[in-house]
């Protein structure tokens, strides 16, 4: 018979450390039924009979925060055959505060008091017998970290699982509590048999605990019946049940703390001085730059970027070149070829439409591969003449021929695919569709990875706690946490990374409200299309890209604002109290198992909504009527395609925003599959009627235009990352809320800015201004209503 | 009557009372700011908000609106 063993203590106490030295690699990482809460399962490596429960880091059992719930519930539930209480001996009178709960539970415990090197070598001295003998159950000192006392917990576990004879708790309340709590039992709880538990939900009743009284099914009459004798009580105490009992719980662990503990005179330990620096009032902020613009510069700018790039456009593009060699030499020569091609395409460009050949100086014409911009270059007839015969003493230079060149998956399977005779449509399923929605998923990884580096380091080390602490006052306002900082800031870059980061946010409701405006600020694929509406609409004006900043940083500020007075943000009011931990140095394993393990579920549980989504998108788009039947299209023909027809039937609900065409509205979706796709979109649609950005500024006036470019820096993000919306809300409603909200927000800023802008450009006032105002005053009044959910 | 909002930095004081209730309360009590408890004020954020405080022996962080809730003296 197996044997389960639950792991329970503080956040912080080195739990992960212990579960993750106990069982090695034979983990399973997953999430507790229907919550973001982590769950995470393992077999001893020692007995492989032995599977342990790593249960979340929690201070007490109370019923307010999730973790303590579940915790809770699948410790009276499932009831493990043993707990394992892990405590910081560096700090063992909050520790214990848990353990009084924890040994109440009618399970049998064993203590582990963890970190034990630390408290060696502050030369403190904890007296385990001494301990033992007060609470009644085994005390073991371990150190997780240097690999000490494992397999004696371990043993002592199994040892107190297989007696299955659970500690009596020896504290005992003050007398008119336990009266109290002894009438209790006698009213409602005398059917179940087990002592221990029947005392552990006394003591939840007395504490007027309703989810025990919800599970218990009491009728009102016994509540009430309950509820006089917790009032005589608490007369008598002068306070209320529930300050009673974790006071008296404290009162009690100051007794017995003094005997069992001798602590070393104290001088200012090596983390005291590190806290000293890094948060002191003058060096705080500097400091917080330099990391924050470190931990952006890698994973973002540098490293990310080239892993993103790498993965996009090596491994599931065209190819790459092996250690980086060889791909300078080729880029220079396939610069230098291109600029030489496109004098002599410019030149026969303008023989083919005026029939003559230039008699000097020619412009010709130089496309901008990201925005789609076209600029025009001069050149002379002498510039023709050496271009001209570059391009034909020279070859297209060939990546394969410069270093050692590794084709992309793409290019294998198409070869693959050729070299059987597969019919287009599959071709270009498997190609475009699978493979590229694969691409879609895993191209962002590494990029993740290198992020969740930094985040397993920060909050390993302790400083993610510090970052709460000196962004608080500024985030809070706004409905989220100081740790909201990290997700914003990688945003700017991606915002998947971004999604993944607000995991280190403890709180749920800080959580979900960072997850749903993340993607409010535009990340490195919107800025293609915004400099394309800049250069297009707005004649190259500088102020655009700021704009879209701007705006995603007011619409976090308001969104924030405004859903925290909402119904679904409604709740009891978390206070921000938070443990600032001890510095100290995290283990290159468990950073690294953290990384894993975050990436890993992002291609698990984002993967397949990205997958999917890609590949219906590629179907609307190559496929549609011509000439009356159904076929696959070609690139150019995306006026025939299904996606065309979903463009025309939902246009309708972009008029009231300006843009009510179904170029436009495809681009949008298509910028569902990934943003920079609207440039690409853009360029083949309006490309097809002469120059992309004159076409482009027919088609908007500058209020339209720039509704148009609001409402997709605003609305759903791009499919992966809403995937990582969906893996990290773990939860299908809030996933539809969050998109749901992204949407309509952007729908009425697009509203606004449409309506009011026409005012200001010289349209005047009309029928539709009024519809714009009216949806400022809605704004206004989300934003400043009283709060009723909340105090 | 002086909360711990009102204490200074490098100051230690008593809790004596805490106000509110529910959760909140449940909160930092179970966070061992109980009645009795010595707290010693360390430094307060950058931003003038939240402060960090030692209690118990380890350092915890607490907004000034919370902490209006902990009577000391």
């Amino acid at each position: 018979m197996g044997i389960r063993i639950a792991l329970a203590g503080n956040p912080n106490c080195g739990k992960t450390t212990l579960f993750n030295a106990l069982t090695g690699s034979n983990q399973f990482v997953g999430n507790w039924p229907g919550v973001t809460v982590e769950y995470k399962e393992g077999k001893y490596k020692g007995d492989k009979e032995v599977t342990i429960v790593d249960l979340p880091g929690i201070y007490s059992l109370s019923p307010y925060t999730l973790e303590e719930v579940v915790s809770r519930n699948y410790l009276i539930d499932e009831k493990p055959d043993a707990i394992i209480n892990v405590i910081d001996g560096t700090n063992l009178e909050r520790n214990l505060y848990l353990t009084t709960q924890i040994v109440e539970l009618g399970i049998p415990v064993v203590i582990a008091i963890n970190m034990m090197d630390v408290v060696e070598k502050n030369g403190d001295k904890i007296y385990a017998k001494k301990l033992s003998e007060e609470i009644g159950v085994p005390v073991i000192e371990i150190s997780a970290l240097k690999n000490r006392g494992l397999k004696e917990i371990v043993d002592a576990a199994v040892k107190a699982g297989k007696e299955a004879n659970p500690q009596s708790p020896k504290h005992r309340f003050d007398g008119s509590v336990e009266h109290a709590l002894a009438h209790i039992e006698e009213l409602c709880l005398h059917n179940i048999d087990d002592e221990n538990v029947q005392r552990w939900y006394s003591i939840k009743l007395f504490e007027r605990d309703e989810k025990i009284q919800e599970k218990l099914g009491l009728s009102s009459d016994v509540i009430e019946h309950i509820e006089k004798d917790i009032k005589s009580c608490e007369k008598e105490m002068d306070d209320d049940s529930e300050s009673i009992i974790t006071g008296e719980r404290y009162n009690y662990i100051g007794t017995i703390i003094n005997g069992c503990v001798k602590k070393a005179a104290k001088g200012l330990t090596t983390s005291d001085k590190i806290d000293q620096i890094v948060t002191n009032r003058f060096l705080a902020l500097p400091i917080f730059a330099v990391v924050m613009f470190i931990v952006y510069y890698v994973s973002v700018t540098t490293v990310g970027s080239w892993a993103t790039d790498w993965a996009n456009d090596g491994v599931f593009g065209d190819g790459w070149h092996l250690f980086a060699i060889g791909s300078k030499a080729y880029t220079e020569a396939a610069d230098e070829y291109t600029a030489n091609q496109l004098i002599v395409d410019g030149y026969d460009l303008i023989v083919e439409e005026t029939g003559a050949e230039p008699t000097g100086e020619f412009e010709y014409p130089v496309e901008d591969e990201e925005t789609a911009a076209v600029e025009y270059e001069k050149a002379t007839l002498d510039d023709y003449e050496a271009a001209k015969a570059y391009v034909e003493s020279n070859e297209e230079p060939d990546p394969a021929n410069y270093g050692v060149w590794i084709p992309g998956i793409p290019v294998f399977v198409e070869a693959g695919l050729d070299a059987i005779n597969c019919n287009d449509v599959v071709k270009g399923l498997i190609l475009d569709g699978i493979v590229a929605g694969v691409g879609a998923v895993l191209g962002f990884v590494p990029q993740i990875l290198v992020l969740f580096i930094f985040l397993a380091f920060l909050e390993a080390c302790g400083y993610m706690a510090r970052v709460a602490f000196i962004m608080d006052r500024i985030f809070r306002k706004f409905g989220l946490s100081g740790k909201s900082f990290i997700p914003m800031l990688i945003g700017t870059g991606c915002g998947i990374p971004g999604i993944m980061a607000s995991r280190t946010i403890e709180n749920d409701r800080d959580r979900k409200m960072t997850i749903m405006t993340t993607t409010f600020i535009p990340c490195g694929a919107k800025l293609p299309f915004i400099a394309m509406v800049a250069g297009a609409i707005f004649g190259g004006a500088a102020w655009v890209a700021p704009s879209a900043y701007f705006l995603g940083i007011f619409a976090i500020i308001t969104s924030g604002i405004m859903l925290k007075k909402t119904k679904m943000f409604a709740g009891d009011p978390a206070p921000f109290v938070m443990e600032l931990p001890a510095y100290h140095w995290p283990t290159v394993g468990n950073v690294l198992r953290s990384m894993w393990e975050r990436g890993w579920s992002f291609i698990k549980k984002a993967g397949t909504i990205i997958l999917l989504s890609t590949i219906v998108v590629w179907f609307c788009t190559f496929f549609g009527v011509v000439d009356g039947a159904f076929t696959m299209l070609e690139e150019d023909q995306i006026d025939h395609s299904i996606l065309a027809a979903i463009g025309k039937a939902l246009a309708w609900i972009f008029i009231p925003l300006g843009f009510g065409d179904w170029e436009a509205t495809v681009a949008s979706i298509t910028g569902l599959v990934a943003k920079e796709n609207i440039v690409g979109t853009l360029a083949i649609i309006y490309g097809a009627s002469g120059d992309v950005y004159e076409t482009m500024r027919s088609a908007f006036t500058n209020a339209s235009g720039f509704a148009f470019l609001a409402f997709n820096l605003l609305c759903a993000p791009c499919f992966a990352a809403m995937g990582a919306i969906k893996r990290e809300m773990n939860n299908t409603k809030w996933f539809w809320r969050a998109i749901g909200y992204q949407c309509g927000f952007a729908w009425v800023i697009g509203l606004i800015i449409y309506q009011v802008g026409k005012v200001f450009t010289g349209e005047g006032f009309t029928f539709g201004t009024i519809f714009g105002l009216a949806a400022i005053c809605c704004l206004i009044y989300g934003l400043v209503r009283k709060d009723k959910y909340n105090k | 009557m002086r909360t711990l909002k009102d204490v200074n930095v490098g100051e230690t004081v008593n809790v004596t009372k805490l106000n509110g209730e529910g959760a909140v309360k449940r909160r930092i009590m179970d966070m061992g700011i109980t009645k009795g408890v010595e707290i010693y004020v360390r430094k307060i954020a950058p931003l003038g908000d939240p402060v960090e405080i030692t209690v118990r022996g380890y350092e915890l962080s607490v907004r000034k609106a919370d902490a209006e809730m902990i009577v000391v003296e």
